[in-house]
């Protein structure tokens, strides 16, 4: 667990298979059944091809920072939080996502670092997917 | 079809006040309303087409029709963020080419200053992507501060040429009584300003004011009635660019597709252009704004806004001589519309002669909404005088 807010997502029909895995510790990607094209952000339908035939698969896990800020000032849930990172990692299955890198020095986190990901539970039951240094 | 040459802007005008507690967005949408058409010489009357976005309260365009007593046949409330408003004006000129209306008065106002920042909360708890962005805590500043770590990343930017892009917006908002930061300031003033999300510092930001502006967008026949110099609108494009299934690309934003689309149709190319709008959200904007139009090979903005590049009237190519969205005004978070009406003013001779680019003839205006090179609307104006 990280020590930052951890709001709780709005889960919807189309997303429920992933927040219901991220609340079992696992990071799972929609994928394109006629296309073979892993979605991101998650949804019933493949933005490259058109199908709604779209399945889930385990992601690997890690990924590499493709950016990443140190946000001084929070808002909303995270009003209290800063400093803390925003990054998107690209995952080893190709997309990009948003989210935090933690469990270092915010100032220690750069482009091209490795990282794994981590789950911090919400107070609604789901959990966030979250990174951090591999090896940390 | 092309619009070059299809309709003209007859009347721009800008709220002249930053902070408005005493008024309510549909009086403001009326004040500039008012001002853009006497600029004009024309009345509420002649208006047979409106064009509003989502800063228009209530059911928007119908809310303010009513409002305004408006009696449209033509109406269009197209919503690109901040750079709506650049939108509307290539609307209006296809709408008037096509016949469906020959006034056409597009109206901007809102209160973030005075009236709480409106930070869209309730449109985006529902938007498809919301739970997988607002969750980790991306504040604005944030999303445009990862396009700037990544252009610096692949291409040397730094923050010293970030700040020089402040650093001419606040050296022309001196000459605007109205600015919100009318002062100049250097390069080490930005550079130590506050951080808030790193790379960007507080005088890397836009303002927040009240505020808003209006135009008028006209037939060729009612231009050449009115007594007003008319601004011809010669070419207009527009993009919507986002994260295009996860795989993002953070370097560039889309004025690579409206650019090109713009000055496609007005026949000119990023070199004829004597002065340029850029909308300034964050000093980031205007950096890959101005690669991505052409004015420069991508990955050389840094050095093309360096040593006062961007600085009126010497400059390379000079840009928001209002003082911009830095200093000037950012009225309801949305910038397009001062983009275009500081076009307009420098096409009619009518900047303040300390930033006036002497003989004016070719202006871009370009918007940019949303969040930078993630989920954007994109507006690029070319605009010429009556002659062009």
């Amino acid at each position: 667990m990280s020590s930052l807010p951890a709001p709780s997502p709005p889960v919807t029909l189309e997303t429920q298979p992933f927040w219901d895995a991220a609340a079992a510790g696992r990071l799972v990607l929609p994928r394109c059944d006629a296309c073979t094209t892993v979605i991101w952000y998650p949804r019933a339908f493949c933005p490259a091809c058109g199908s709604t035939a779209v399945c889930w698969i385990d992601a690997a896990g890690t990924g590499t920072v493709y950016s990443c800020t140190v946000v001084r000032k929070g808002q909303g849930a995270y009003r209290e939080a800063a400093p803390y990172v925003v990054a998107y990692v690209e995952l080893d299955e190709g997309p990009r996502m948003m989210t935090n890198v933690v469990g270092c020095d915010p100032d220690a986190v750069s482009i091209g670092m490795r990282v794994e990901v981590t789950f911090d539970a919400t107070d609604k039951g789901t959990a966030l997917p979250r990174f951090r240094p591999v090896g940390s | 079809m092309s619009i070059r040459g299809t309709a003209f802007v007859a009347g721009a005008f800008e709220h002249p006040r930053r902070e408005i507690p005493d008024r309510t967005i549909p009086q403001i949408h009326g004040e500039v309303a008012m001002g853009a058409l006497a600029d004009a010489g024309l009345t509420l009357a002649d208006v047979d087409g409106y064009f509003c976005a989502g800063d228009a309260p209530g059911l928007g365009g119908m809310s303010m029709a009513e409002y305004l007593g408006l009696h449209v046949r033509h109406i269009d409330a197209t919503e690109t963020g901040g750079s709506s408003y650049v939108v509307h004006v290539g609307h209006a000129a296809q709408a008037i080419a096509a016949g469906k209306c020959s006034v056409a008065l597009i109206t901007l106002a809102g209160n973030p200053r005075s009236g709480g920042f409106e930070g869209g909360g309730r449109a985006f708890a529902s938007a498809p992507e919301g739970g997988f962005e607002t969750v980790w805590g991306p504040t604005i500043v944030a999303n445009y501060a990862l396009a700037a770590q990544r252009h610096m990343y692949e291409f040397g930017t730094t923050s010293a040429q970030l700040a020089e892009i402040k650093v001419a917006a606040a050296a022309h908002a001196q000459h605007n009584p109205n600015a919100m930061l009318p002062r100049p300031v250097t390069i080490e003033e930005v550079l130590e300003s506050p951080m808030v999300a790193d790379p960007l510092h507080r005088l890397d930001c836009c303002v927040i004011t009240d505020g808003g502006g209006a135009l008028v967008v006209v037939s060729p026949e009612v231009a050449r009635d009115l007594d007003r110099s008319c601004v011809k609108v010669l070419g207009a494009g527009e993009a919507v660019k986002h994260t295009d299934n996860g795989r993002v690309d953070l370097t560039y934003t889309g004025a690579v597709w409206s650019g090109p689309r713009a000055f496609e149709e007005a026949g000119v190319t990023p070199g004829d252009i004597d002065y340029a709008s850029i909308y300034d959200s964050f000093t980031i904007t205007v950096l890959e704004t101005i690669e991505d139009l052409g004015f420069c090979e991508k990955g050389k903005g840094g050095a093309f806004v360096a040593d006062g590049g961007l600085q009126s009237p010497n400059g390379r190519l000079p840009f928001n001589t209002d003082g911009g969205g830095l200093c000037n005004n950012h009225p309801a978070n949305r910038g397009g519309m001062t983009k275009v009406i500081e076009a307009v003013r420098q096409l009619r001779d009518e900047a303040h002669p300390a930033v006036q680019v002497p003989d004016c003839q070719l202006a871009v205006a370009h918007g940019t909404g949303g969040s930078l090179a993630t989920r954007m609307g994109s507006a690029t104006l070319v605009l010429g005088r009556e002659d062009a």
